[in-house]
């Protein structure tokens, strides 16, 4: 007897036949932006109105997840504050590979004196450990959101010209780039055309991992005060806000760190998954 | 047409090319054969000017290959132009195979080549006519390198090679790489190009039996020194070196 299976077409090209790392990361994914692009208009309560007569409520129908020390909603804070903290992440990860990758670029395939200036002088950025440079960089300009986020570029760039002008590297003595050049290809074609569509898969993989990292720094700066300021909602700084209160109102703490969890989780998935998918080594 | 006048180069302090000096006149195609270390791949790429020699100079039509600016260079690519050993690295395996072949015709917008009169505006139909030019099925187009098998992707590398209408095409090693029968396929069309396209091959390669194919004249290259050079007629010739009865010899007996 011949049983046929009923087929599924409604299963949408990017989720077909990718691993379960990278479906549960897609799934995760989907649901952070949504929660980001229409979470503003759903919240029951404004994340800025304080009621001092509610404050540190336990959950309710109003204040499903309680409010703050303030009578601030909680919930309302967390999903506003997934806007400034996924919208700040995603501006320092693209800037970072626009930064990066350019530079990874043009010294990998020039060599020469320009390579070793650019990664002399990222060897003597990462001689001194990453998170404590940026809380310096940070901590010099000053505590603003902006700044965070040029201290986080100034030390995360260097990770994206490593990767790129190392594959740029041993891509650029391959016969083809050679027949390029006998074709009459100029550097930058053969950059444009040859080089930068080996490097697009890998720093694909770097990017979602990173904006686990990032979000994780982001956090932490916000946490010790030299990011988003009050009462501005963002996770990091709700840990913060939520610290004197931890033992007699915990929840003030985990449930902005629940949210920074799932989020890593989410994009660590989903950049684990790829990178198995594309078979790209971890450099 | 080209000279290349006693070039000497040096890697890592180790001798690859010592004095050597050959010349091709128009029309004609010299086999470089040797031994594989003998500096015959370094030959082919100093006088593609991708390396610049220690001592000694190339001439092309008159002109100092090694000396030329970068723009005036350019301008004699056309030229000269390449097959590399091995078609798994000679194609971007990113690129959809079109676009390999058409690569040197789209940095030269002014060279028409002679068989392309008709369709000189759409790069895809002019990368269906070079396919067609090798014999390969304009089906393939599309395809990505890894998909072909190497005989297809060696005539595409021939493709782009031809594609300018050079006056010289340096083969290096261009069937060492392919199964037998294929490497007589790839033959058969350098041959039949070399006919219809009055081309010159500066064929470089370790085969005899192919340099006597294509070749009218050969030199032999030992240890980075040309120790002969003699018309094909005279490959068995009694006044041979006796390196260049040795690789004979042993090409024959492999041939049994």
């Amino acid at each position: 007897m011949n049983i046929q299976m009923p087929r599924i077409n409604q299963i949408p090209f990017f989720f077909k036949n990718q691993n379960l790392l990278i479906q549960c990361g897609i799934i995760f994914f989907m649901i952070i932006i949504l929660i980001t692009l229409i979470g503003p208009f759903i919240v029951p309560n404004d994340p800025f109105t304080a009621n001092m007569s509610e404050r540190l409520a336990p959950p309710s129908s109003v204040y499903p997840f309680g409010t703050d020390h303030l009578g601030r909603c909680i919930f309302s804070r967390l999903i506003v504050g997934a806007q400034s903290t996924l919208g700040i992440t995603a501006l320092v990860v693209v800037t970072v590979a626009l930064i990066g990758i350019p530079i990874g670029l043009l010294i990998g395939y020039i060599g020469g004196r320009l390579d070793t200036v650019f990664m002399r002088l990222a060897d003597g950025i990462l001689a001194l450990p990453e998170f404590i440079l940026a809380i310096a960089i940070a901590g010099f300009l000053g505590p603003s959101l902006m700044n965070l986020m040029i201290s986080i570029v100034f030390v995360k760039w260097i990770a994206y010209t490593r990767v790129v002008r190392s594959i740029v590297i041993t891509e650029r003595n391959k016969d083809y780039v050679l027949a390029a050049k006998v074709g009459g290809s100029s550097s930058w074609k053969i950059i444009r055309r040859h080089m930068f569509p080996q490097i697009v898969s890998p720093v694909l993989v770097l990017a979602t991992l990173d904006i686990g990292k990032v979000i994780l720094t982001i956090s932490s700066l916000s946490y010790l005060g030299l990011g988003a300021q009050p009462p501005a909602p963002e996770w990091g700084a709700m840990l913060n806000d939520g610290r004197p209160y931890f033992q007699s109102a915990p929840e003030l703490m985990i449930y902005p760190g629940l949210a920074i969890f799932f989020v890593v989780l989410a994009f660590n998935l989903m950049g684990e998954g790829l990178r198995d998918k594309w078979d790209v080594k971890s450099r | 047409m080209l000279h290349v006048n006693s070039i000497s180069k040096t890697y890592h302090s180790k001798p690859a090319l010592r004095d050597i000096s050959l010349y091709v006149n128009a029309g004609e195609s010299i086999g470089i054969i040797g031994e594989s270390g003998s500096g015959k791949s370094t030959l082919g790429k100093i006088i593609l000017g991708l390396e610049k020699p220690d001592q000694g100079d190339v001439h092309f039509r008159g002109s100092n290959l090694h000396t030329l600016k970068a723009q005036a260079l350019k301008a004699f690519r056309r030229h000269l132009q390449i097959v590399f050993q091995d078609p798994v690295g000679s194609l971007n395996p990113k690129l959809p195979v079109w676009k390999s072949v058409v690569e040197p015709l789209e940095n030269f917008p002014d060279v028409i080549p002679s068989f392309l009169k008709e369709v000189r505006l759409d790069r895809k139909k002019i990368a269906e006519v070079l396919f067609q030019k090798v014999g390969l099925s304009p089906e393939l187009l599309e395809r990505y390198p890894h998909q072909l098998s190497g005989g297809q992707k060696q005539r595409i590398a021939v493709a782009r090679g031809i594609s300018l209408e050079p006056e010289l095409l340096v083969c290096d090693e261009p069937t060492s790489s392919l199964d037998v029968s294929v490497q007589a396929q790839v033959l058969n069309l350098l041959k039949k190009l070399q006919r219809d396209l009055n081309l010159s091959f500066l064929f470089i390669s370790h085969d005899i039996a192919a340099v006597q194919f294509i070749c009218e004249r050969i030199v032999v290259l030992k240890d980075g020194i040309l120790v002969d050079a003699f018309l094909t007629r005279e490959l068995f010739s009694t006044a041979r070196h006796p390196y260049t009865k040795m690789l004979v010899e042993m090409s024959m007996e492999q041939d049994q």
